[in-house]
């Protein structure tokens, strides 16, 4: 019909802070350079727990979800996420991604997890967004 | 038509996934949509559909978690739609509405979903009725539809909502008041939020006066001005009272009538502009073969205009025929030409 072009669609993402880490100005970079790429962009706030994420994710029915952490935390709080995630009635359509401080090592663990991406503190806009877009674009063919 | 039912049908379950996808199916029109929501509709209008409008700023979400906490102690189901403005660079947006409302997580009783004004113009008042019709089948005893109150597509997305709160603070000047004349038009309630500061007794004097100025005939509602401190819940369950019965009055004076007629009719409108608009477009076949006979053979730009869109009203009486209630004879589904008729 007229859906004027899947393609233009903005992309929805969810950007979350979690616990304790009372830091978000990285995240709030983040959201302008995303939101100036053309996407909307949905800011938790701070210290949210892994439940209100998931569950504000599966209302905004976004395609990626972005959860940055700075407190080192992020084994243990990305585990409570997939284990929240794997309770929905049905597998959300978006990608989860990670953002912050973690040593390589826990890059592994974390995308064994489920973690799609995993972008370090030091990661430009520019590939920030081209990530984004990606992931959104698979997340938009489970629509 | 069988996923179409029951994508309906796990929405008036309340499942929160199927909610969600139909409102990003809303946003993006998707096609079938319509047949979705032509299925709610007939499952929907229990709910009270409250607006709140007001300056960026003032309060709204705050406000309308409060409000949104309060309903829920008093066991009634709440629908959030919080709409902020779209960026008009880049098209993208920063949607912050839900920082305001994190109280309410955890709720299966509430559901929130933030929307961006983008999209094509006169899109976004559609977008938000048919989401308004979708919390509303969905079993929500309240929905609130929240937004900045600027421009003229913001106004007309308040006009989904039967209750109009319009939120001031304490402290705007007179420029700032005129400004909201349209919205101030629109307001069944006043609200003076931030209440806790100075100036708060000002602002309602300035509010009563001018309501004053135009006082209600008998037997119409009384706008009253009501304080609230949004960041405590100081004066939001008296709101809440004042909502309700703004809600009995719409039901006793027949104006709940009257709004629920004027927004059938916008609905009508809607889908009859898009059934016709769809067919005049480069690249439906019916359309490139108009504008071919009309260059190249000199045929007549009128007649083919109107034979294009007889055409689209046949093809959309069909399609409609299995989703919705024939159309009645509503003078404001009626175009000037009375083409419509058949
Ligand atoms: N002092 C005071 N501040 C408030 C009150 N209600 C909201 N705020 C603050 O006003 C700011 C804007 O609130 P928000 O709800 O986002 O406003 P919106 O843009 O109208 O939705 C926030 O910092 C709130 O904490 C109130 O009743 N009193
Ligand atoms: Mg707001």
């Amino acid at each position: 019909m007229s859906a004027p072009g899947a393609d233009t669609e903005p992309i929805r993402v969810m950007l979350a802070k979690i616990g304790l880490d009372g830091h978000d100005r990285g995240v709030r970079v983040v959201a302008r350079a995303l939101r100036d790429a053309g996407m909307e962009v949905i800011y938790s706030g701070l210290h949210r727990s892994p439940e209100q994420v998931v569950e504000s994710a599966v209302q905004e029915d976004v395609d990626v979800l972005g959860v940055s952490l700075l407190s080192g935390a992020h084994l243990p709080i990305f585990s409570r996420i997939f284990e929240v995630v794997a309770q929905l009635p049905e597998p959300p359509r978006f990608a989860i991604v990670a953002g912050g401080v973690m040593p390589d090592e826990d890059c592994e663990a974390l995308r064994r997890m489920g973690v799609a991406e995993v972008l370090g503190q030091d990661t430009t806009p520019e590939v920030i967004v081209a990530t984004v877009r990606g992931l959104a674009r698979e997340a938009s063919a489970r629509l | 038509m069988t996923a179409t039912a029951s994508l309906a049908d796990r929405v008036v379950a309340g499942e929160q996934a199927a909610i969600a996808r139909l409102l990003t199916r809303i946003e993006r029109r998707s096609p079938g949509v319509d047949e979705v929501i032509s299925a709610l509709v007939r499952r929907a209008g229990r709910a009270h559909v409250v607006g709140v409008t007001g300056p960026p700023g003032g309060g709204k979400s705050t406000l309308v978690s409060a409000l949104a906490a309060q309903y829920r102690r008093a066991g009634r189901t709440v629908g959030i739609i919080a709409v902020d403005p779209s960026s008009v660079l880049s098209g993208g947006a920063i949607l912050g509405d839900r920082i305001r409302m994190s109280a309410l997580a955890g709720d299966a009783g509430v559901f929130i979903r933030s929307i961006a004004t983008r999209g094509a113009p006169g899109g976004l008042p559609r977008a938000a009725l048919d989401a308004v019709t979708t919390l509303d089948a969905a079993g929500k005893d309240v929905v609130v539809l929240e937004t900045v109150g600027v421009g003229q597509a913001e106004v007309d997305v308040i006009t989904a909502a039967q209750t109009v709160a319009v939120v001031s603070v304490p402290g705007m000047g007179d420029a700032v008041q005129a400004s909201k004349a349209g919205l101030l038009e629109v307001a069944d309630v006043h609200v003076v939020n931030k209440s806790d500061r100075d100036g708060a007794a000002r602002t309602v004097a300035e509010l009563t006066d001018m309501l004053r100025l135009a006082p209600p005939a008998p037997g119409q509602w009384q706008v009253p001005v009501v304080s609230t401190v949004a960041a405590t819940g100081e004066g939001v369950g008296d709101l809440i009272e004042r909502f309700d019965g703004h809600r009995a009055w719409l039901a006793d004076s027949g104006e709940g009538q009257r709004r629920a007629r004027r927004t059938t009719a916008a609905r009508i409108r809607w889908i009859a502009e898009q059934l016709v608009a769809d067919r005049l477009r480069a690249g439906h076949p019916d359309f490139d073969r108009a504008v071919d006979e009309v260059t190249e053979r000199g045929g007549d730009p009128v007649a083919a205009a109107r034979r294009l869109v007889q055409r689209g009203l046949g093809a959309g009486a069909e399609d409609a025929a299995a989703g919705s209630d024939p159309p009645d004879s509503d003078p404001a589904g009626s175009d000037p030409e009375g083409s419509a008729r058949r």
